[in-house]
């Protein structure tokens, strides 16, 4: 019997693995003769190379090999495979490994493989290299002025790119405007932080010309693809797994220079070889979010209402683009700028900027934390210029309810969306008036309390696969199902998307379930390696359900209309007479004589009495390209109170309203939700990725960059609103991002909206108490 | 010991117990998710205390018996800890999960009925990166009480 499992928050059957310690990540495994590769990295962050002595290295115990730059030409350059079109796109070349000049802190400069990870790592002491240090350069803003330190004689002023977004007619607005607010924010530099740094197992078969690469990805498709085309091994004989991997939050979609050098150590020495970096190594080399410098402008009128948008971007990329780094900072932000607004007219200039750190890439959220937190921040500005209460600055220009289809002034189409309500849900939960008169009551005792509200939403299910053309990404964006019925019933299904932690082994097994009346536990989601899957390009941008769920669905309702003809067929009755409940297909008025789909499954695995032209077996699959990206959006609220002597900041409440459609599995979603609010509150006030100014990274190690810990949060009340998608075959939206890109302007605004009686304008994140209170002594009036 | 099953190895001086673990064969539950010893992916009971076995040499385990996430089922019973991760959704990646259910053991046998505050603060060696604590604070409690702290 057919339970209603869509909807359900059923336990995660990825857990018995993970709660026993009995799941595979890469670094778990081992291979006979395998051997461990480590890289020397430069500790300079711009250097010429003068030479390099390996001479000393090969005599140490252990040692099999040590490359460099010079050894490793057969390998193409790491590609960057988002090639952003009418932006004067400039990509350096990214060598494996650096040859004449290194470019930022973790540059790759040599490797070493030795019969142990000891052995390997000793081993990196003996290279003599004679480097001549060279100027170096962080800020993105001080990149790109004439003069700054060049990283790339062909790329001039360092400027990588300049991309524009605009819509309406901002100078009109502008002039017409009453008032007009101006800001500028720095969206600091983020580690990513998967808990499983990035690790890597090559193993190269010389006698089939066949190479296996366990990968720590989010795509092993897309690996197995640039793989491919770097080291020349054809993609029928190259595997990629992406085993158990342990988290990603964009930084493990990338390819990376140390994955290629791993397969090329693998193919010279004919021996499989892992390399895994350790922590203080994943956060000089494994990519990097953020580093925006945004200047803003907004012109609104008296009433509230806002007029237009101008800001400028300098995004720092890093020393290399990154696999799909230039799409960031310009179609997954300058695209979402006007957020769930009716703005009349904007534009934006996002000026991509080599600088010498670690390469930037897509980070939770992903250029939309930072495009939320331009309007965001704007509004509450705005409100507080003009004395109106934030909320109904927000309620004054919102975009009204739409089922299907609004056109913003950036170009795209939402898909449908209430953002209205949301909100209203929101702040009638938390007694918003009263929660003010709190905050005044508090005010007059002396204590700072603050409010601060986000409204988002944001682009997710990449995308149709025809705009990602348009925009320059090297590949498609749609996505693939198998589903595979056995014949007693039980099902497989083969996905192309990967992935690592939001439990879609679950989630996908509840849409089989619902769609064809199959026990849950009898459908198994299988994913993550080349050579079973279909091919998919990957997990990320809150892509798998919302384009990978939809292409599970129909794959599905191909199989059921299979199981219909073929039960019509069974019980003698014509397919338009047939109906379908639960698990059983009968003909319509006779629900006793019915077929089951394990039965079916069986007679069309025997295949003893099958319908006229209908093949044996019951599968089907399904590539599924979207018509359009789906739009996920909400509103958060926080509380927050500053200390004012020691500028310690409290989070007294955080509720976060989301609406990613119909929720497959509630308890799942609600899990999404706490990790991205907390991920953003990370960067709200306490992550940063601190550069000095030799470009030596300062926060190396979990010691110097501060995570977030489970001390100092407060329980995230969880609420939400369904408003299906109108093009997703479940209405389903995505979930994975929304937290992290509410969160962190909600809280920043909580903040300001705290210290705006002592005068704070403005104040750089992480708002750290140290930031907080220096903040407070500068506005004191002297 | 590991497990319950009897080792006898040779180890260099320095050779961590982590990677004395994860080398043995198979018991590879144990995780390493810094060399700072922040995180507490590679948290393992030793002679019943919870350790960061990166903080700690092979050979100063020479004689203990240790418990690694893969010990701590019993007769094919998952521990209540367990269950109750696995209940409240208490893990989503993993990887800091087998450290983060031997820290809340540890949690739990010091103060068997701790208050949401005093789970927050008991955990505060373990970094995870994707639920954000609030889920592993309901399954550590959950689990307080079915092993009778209530």
């Amino acid at each position: 019997m057919a339970t209603k499992i869509f909807g359900s928050g059923i336990r995660r059957r990825e857990d018995p693995r993970l709660i026993t310690g009995t799941a595979t990540y890469t670094d778990d495994l081992s291979l006979p003769g395998m051997v461990h590769a480590a890289m020397l990295r430069s500790p300079h962050a711009h250097a010429r190379i003068k030479k390099i002595d390996t001479s000393r290295v090969t005599k140490a115990p252990g040692v099999l090999a040590a490359f460099t730059g010079a050894d490793i030409e057969a390998l193409k350059p790491t590609p960057c495979a988002w090639l952003l079109p009418n932006s004067g796109l400039k990509v350096a070349t990214y060598s494996q490994i650096a040859k004449d000049v290194v470019r930022y802190v973790g540059d790759i400069v040599a490797v070493v493989v030795a019969e142990t990870a000891y052995q390997a790592h000793d081993a990196l002491e003996l290279i003599d290299v004679d480097y001549d240090p060279l100027p170096s350069v962080l800020d993105p803003q001080l990149a790109i002025k004439p003069g700054a330190p060049q990283l790339h004689a062909d790329v001039p002023n360092n400027e990588a790119f300049h991309w524009t977004v605009a819509g309406g007619d901002v100078d009109a607005a502008f002039k017409n405007a009453e008032v007009v607010i101006k800001e500028r924010i720095v969206q600091q530099r983020l580690i990513p932080n998967a808990m499983e740094t990035r690790s890597a197992v090559a193993q190269w078969s010389g006698a089939s010309g066949e190479l296996t690469l366990w990968n720590t990805t989010q795509n092993p498709h897309i690996v197995r693809f640039l793989c491919s085309l770097v080291t020349g091994v054809p993609e029928d004989k190259l595997r990629v797994i992406a085993p158990e991997v342990g988290g990603g939050f964009g930084s493990k979609i990338a390819v990376y220079p140390a994955d290629f050098i791993t397969v090329f150590c693998a193919m010279k020495l004919n021996r499989p070889v892992k390399w895994t970096e350790t922590r203080s190594e994943n956060y000089q080399a494994t990519t990097h979010g953020r580093n925006h410098t945004q200047e803003i402008e907004l012109a609104a009128r008296k009433d509230g209402k806002i007029l237009g948008l101008r800001a400028t971007v300098w995004a720092g990329m890093g020393a290399y683009l990154s696999t799909a780094a230039p799409g960031i900072p310009t179609i997954l932000h300058g695209l979402m700028l006007s957020g769930v607004y009716d703005l009349p007219a904007l534009k934006e200039d996002v000026y991509g900027v080599y600088t010498n750190g670690t390469p930037v890439e897509a980070y939770r959220g992903a250029g939309r934390p930072e495009a939320t937190f331009i309007i965001e921040r704007m509004v509450d500005k705005l409100a507080t210029t003009l004395g109106m209460d934030p909320a109904d600055v927000r309620m004054k220009n919102m975009i009204p309810r739409f089922e299907n289809g609004h056109s913003v002034v950036t170009g795209l189409s939402y898909d449908s969306g209430d953002y209205p309500a949301g909100l209203k849900k929101l702040l009638d939960h938390v007694k918003y008036k009263e929660l003010r008169r709190e905050q005044d009551e508090a005010r007059k005792k002396g204590r700072y309390l603050g409010i601060g509200i986000a409204s988002y939403v944001e682009i997710c299910g990449l995308g149709p696969s025809q705009v990602a053309g348009a925009i320059g990404f090297q590949g498609g964006l749609w996505e693939s199902a198998i589903v595979r019925v056995h014949p007693t019933g039980k099902v497989h299904v083969f996905i192309g998307a990967s992935p690592h932690g939001q439990g879609e082994e679950t989630t996908f097994a509840q849409i089989v379930a619902s769609e064809i009346g199959v026990d849950v536990n009898d459908v198994k989601v299988i994913h993550g390696d080349t050579d079973v899957t279909p091919m998919g390009w990957g997990t990320y941008g809150s892509r798998t359900t919302a384009v990978g769920g939809a292409a599970l669905v129909l794959a599905t309702r191909k199989v059921k209309e299979k199981a219909k003809v073929m039960a019509a067929h069974l019980l003698e009755a014509a397919v338009e007479d047939m109906d379908y409940a639960d698990g059983q297909f009968f003909v319509k008025g006779s629900p006793d004589k019915a077929k089951t789909i394990q039965e079916v499954a069986l007679m069309a695995h025997v295949a003893w009495n099958m319908p006229k032209d209908v093949e044996a077996g019951l599968e089907a699959s399904m590539f599924y390209d979207p018509p359009n990206f789906t739009f996920p959006f909400g509103s958060h609220i926080a509380v927050v109170e500053v200390d004012p002597d020691t500028g310690h900041i409290a989070l007294k409440r955080y509720v976060a309203l989301d609406d990613c459609g119909p929720q497959i599995n509630p308890v799942i979603v609600e899990g999404q939700v706490h990790g991205g609010v907390v991920q953003g509150i990370g960067q709200a006030l306490w992550e940063e990725a601190v550069y000095d100014e030799n470009g030596q990274l300062v926060t190396g190690s979990m010691l110097d960059y501060a995570l977030p810990r489970a001390d100092g949060l407060p329980d995230i009340e969880v609420l939400s609103t369904v408003t299906p998608s109108p093009h997703h075959p479940l209405g389903l939206k995505g979930i994975g991002e929304a937290g992290t890109i509410a969160s962190t302007v909600t809280v920043y605004n909580a903040v300001m909206d705290a210290l705006a009686p002592l005068g704070v304008q403005t104040l750089n994140m992480p708002m750290t108490p140290e930031r907080v209170w220096r903040a407070i002594q500068q506005a004191r009036p002297t | 010991m590991v497990n319950g099953r009897r080792y006898q190895r040779d180890v260099e001086p320095r050779e961590l117990l982590v990677h004395f673990i994860r080398d043995l064969g198979g018991v590879t539950g144990t995780k390493i998710g810094c060399d700072t010893s922040q995180c507490g992916a590679c948290t393992v009971l030793i002679d019943g205390v919870a350790v960061k076995s990166c903080t700690c040499l092979a050979v100063q385990a020479d004689g203990c018996s240790i418990t690694t996430i893969e010990g701590l089922a019993q007769n094919g019973k998952l521990h209540p800890l367990q269950e109750a991760f696995w209940n409240k959704h208490g893990l989503q990646c993993g990887f800091c999960t087998p450290g983060m259910i031997l820290a809340s053991h540890e949690l739990l046998r010091n103060n068997p009925k701790p208050t949401d505050e005093e789970i927050r603060h008991g955990l505060e060696g373990n970094l995870c990166r994707c639920t954000g604590y609030q889920n592993i604070v309901r399954a550590v409690r959950e689990a307080a009480a079915a092993m009778g702290g209530k």
